[in-house]
């Protein structure tokens, strides 16, 4: 009877002092619940990127001045822009879920709990993350056969960056959950508004080298333009890009902007 | 200069204070409009006590509760929870107390017991004590052949004792439930309250709710915190508050004619007399002391005068007596627009 007093009395009053590595995985392994147990939602958004690439690669190929992609092959210059682009869908909807969970009152659970803001912003990234891996090796490997060279460790390295870009812009996405948790219709509008700008303006889709000129001055103000640049140098086996360190940056830049705008609006969430 | 001096202050009070605030307040802003939801409330609980706060909708008692789990910062005032300040160590009075909001806890996609074991996680168990306590409370909760249920296919009932489960998985020694009934069943909330008094009982848990319903104050509570407009107007056990401030009641009906000499008996051993018409005569309403007991010796003292009692009651007053008797206004009729 003491002992059990004395255990519960270690246990119960915990300094709430979880490593942001813990706290983190907690969070992640809770959201990666939801596709475990459904793993059939998974093969849905396996297969959407395959039918992209399959429909948009060809039209692309026969319309496309091969001296605006630099020479390269078209499906070589492609696939990397529609890795980012699942990146950049997946992790900016993150917040959707937030939203159901907030307006459901799970989210409140959650800020009860000593878990750490960033640690829910983060996890929660993560597991928008966590299937764009699965997605993204598939569509390379299916994109081998048709004349696609990998390289492997160039790509690990672009999954990287993109996993950094990808944390920020889920937290930024988790933020406008927040922000909107009062108007949800807010979320969709700001979301859907900014993300085809985004898109089409980074040179994902289409080179801009064939656009009007202001919109390669554009471009140059959207972090995802150097992004797009260096996964396409990446992915062609090259490190020695001048894109490759701005891109760092900007995911950087996107990744601590996005986490300390999102930590902010945590600690807003319940007012 | 002013926290150092309570939080000394808390300690020669005694280790039991659990929750301890002085001129805790809460304004917000709405369309440029400042609305006081807490006009600076000092409450202070020991280890071990069971207390609600009691108010219609709106009086601050939510948001309160929502200052003393960390989830709202106040706008001044001071709040030790569990030994840790609400402001500046938000993290250790989190991991210190269990929480049960509003709403429910467990998010709608996921799986019962996984959710209990995110809980335990969250809070820094690890995997094995986490599924170990996730099946302990899964048991004592009737909740095991839910395990694998989806909570979205849970009943209200069931989704509130697996919320109860959620707070209660680190085992914590400070408990709050807001509104932990509201909107359940006769039946589904007095099981509801079995297993929390079950659990209580067992482990000697401090808990803190909400509810605006007068009969689980009155029925559950050992102390009650009558709030309204952001203030405690109140706070005794529930038989106090019933003998001080409302006290009993005794109505006599009499013929007009008698009126006048019966309201002067009346007068004589009861106070605050009313007087209203009745299908059998006259109503004449008093408090009184001990109303079973006066109630014989004044129909003695009428008889003797000459006057006949057509009717006679004596009412032993409700939590809403007292609110009424504080406020002027009613509780019920918040009851019946919530409801």
């Amino acid at each position: 009877m003491i002992e059990e007093r004395e255990r519960s009395e270690l246990t119960s009053p915990r300094a709430g002092s979880n490593s942001l590595a813990a706290d983190t995985r907690s969070v992640f392994v809770r959201e990666m619940s939801l596709i475990l147990r459904d793993p059939f939602s998974l093969i849905f958004s396996i297969v959407q990127p395959l039918v992209f690439l399959a429909l948009f690669g060809p039209l692309l190929a026969g319309s496309i001045d091969p001296s605006a992609i630099g020479g390269a092959s078209p499906l070589q210059w492609f696939l990397p822009g529609v890795i980012v682009m699942i990146c950049l869908f997946g992790t900016s909807t993150a917040g959707a879920n937030l939203l159901f969970e907030i307006s459901l009152g799970s989210y409140e659970r959650v800020l009860a709990s000593p878990i750490r803001r960033s640690s829910i912003l983060i996890g929660r990234s993560l597991k928008e993350l966590a299937p764009l891996v699965v997605q993204a090796t598939l569509i390379t490997l299916v994109a081998i056969p048709f004349g696609f060279q990998l390289y492997p460790v160039h790509a690990f390295a672009g999954a990287l960056l993109l996993g950094v870009f990808g944390v920020g812009m889920g937290a930024f996405s988790n933020a406008l959950a927040i922000a909107s948790r009062k108007r949800e219709w807010m979320f969709w509008a700001v979301q859907q508004s900014l993300l085809f700008p985004l898109l089409i303006l980074s040179g994902m889709m289409l080179p801009l080298e064939a656009g009007p000129e202001w919109m390669q001055v554009v471009s140059r103000f959207n972090p995802l333009t150097y992004i797009v640049d260096a996964e396409r140098a990446l992915f062609s086996g090259t490190f020695a890009d001048r894109s490759v360190p701005l891109a760092v940056v900007a995911a950087l830049i996107t990744c601590a902007v996005g986490l300390w705008v999102g930590v902010r609006q945590v600690a807003k969430s319940t007012t | 200069m002013v926290a150092p001096r309570l939080a000394a202050c808390a300690t020669r009070e005694g280790n039991r204070a659990v929750i301890h605030t002085r001129r805790l307040t809460r304004h917000f802003v709405s369309k440029k409009e400042t609305i006081e939801a807490v006009r600076g409330v000092d409450i202070d609980v020991a280890a071990g006590e069971l207390v609600a706060f009691l108010g219609p909708n709106g009086a601050g008692k939510s948001t309160t509760l929502r200052m003393l789990t960390t989830l709202l910062p106040p706008t001044s005032g001071t709040a030790v929870v569990a030994g840790a300040q609400v402001t500046s160590e938000p993290a250790l009075v989190r991991s210190r107390i269990g929480y049960v909001g509003q709403a429910n806890g467990a998010g709608h996609s996921f799986r019962v017991r996984d959710e209990l074991v995110n809980q335990g996680r969250f809070y820094g168990m690890n995997s094995t004590d986490a599924a170990g306590r996730a099946d302990e409370l899964l048991a004592s909760l009737d909740l095991v052949p839910l395990a694998k249920r989806r909570v979205s296919t849970l009943s209200g009932g069931q989704r509130r004792r697996l919320d109860l489960a959620l707070g209660l998985m680190h085992r914590p020694k400070l408990l709050f439930l807001d509104e932990p009934s509201t909107g359940m069943d006769p039946q589904n909330r007095a099981n509801l309250w079995d297993h929390i008094l079950q659990l209580r009982a067992e482990q000697g848990t401090t808990l803190v709710l909400t509810t605006h319903y007068l009969e689980e104050a009155d029925a559950q509570a050992e102390r009650v915190l009558v709030i309204d407009h952001g203030l405690i107007i109140a706070d005794d056990t529930a038989p106090n508050l019933k003998a001080n401030l409302a006290g009993d009641r005794i109505t006599i009906t009499v013929e007009p004619s008698d009126v006048p000499q019966a309201r002067a008996i009346v007068e004589a051993g009861g106070s605050e007399l009313s007087e209203s018409a009745g299908t059998l005569g006259v109503v004449l309403s008093a408090r009184f002391d001990h109303g079973q007991q006066a109630l014989p010796r004044l129909l003695h003292e009428l008889d003797s005068a000459g006057v006949t009692a057509r009717a006679a009651d004596v009412s032993v007053p409700t939590l809403d007596d007292v609110f009424l008797s504080l406020t002027g206004r009613s509780l019920r009729e918040d009851e019946a627009v919530a409801a």
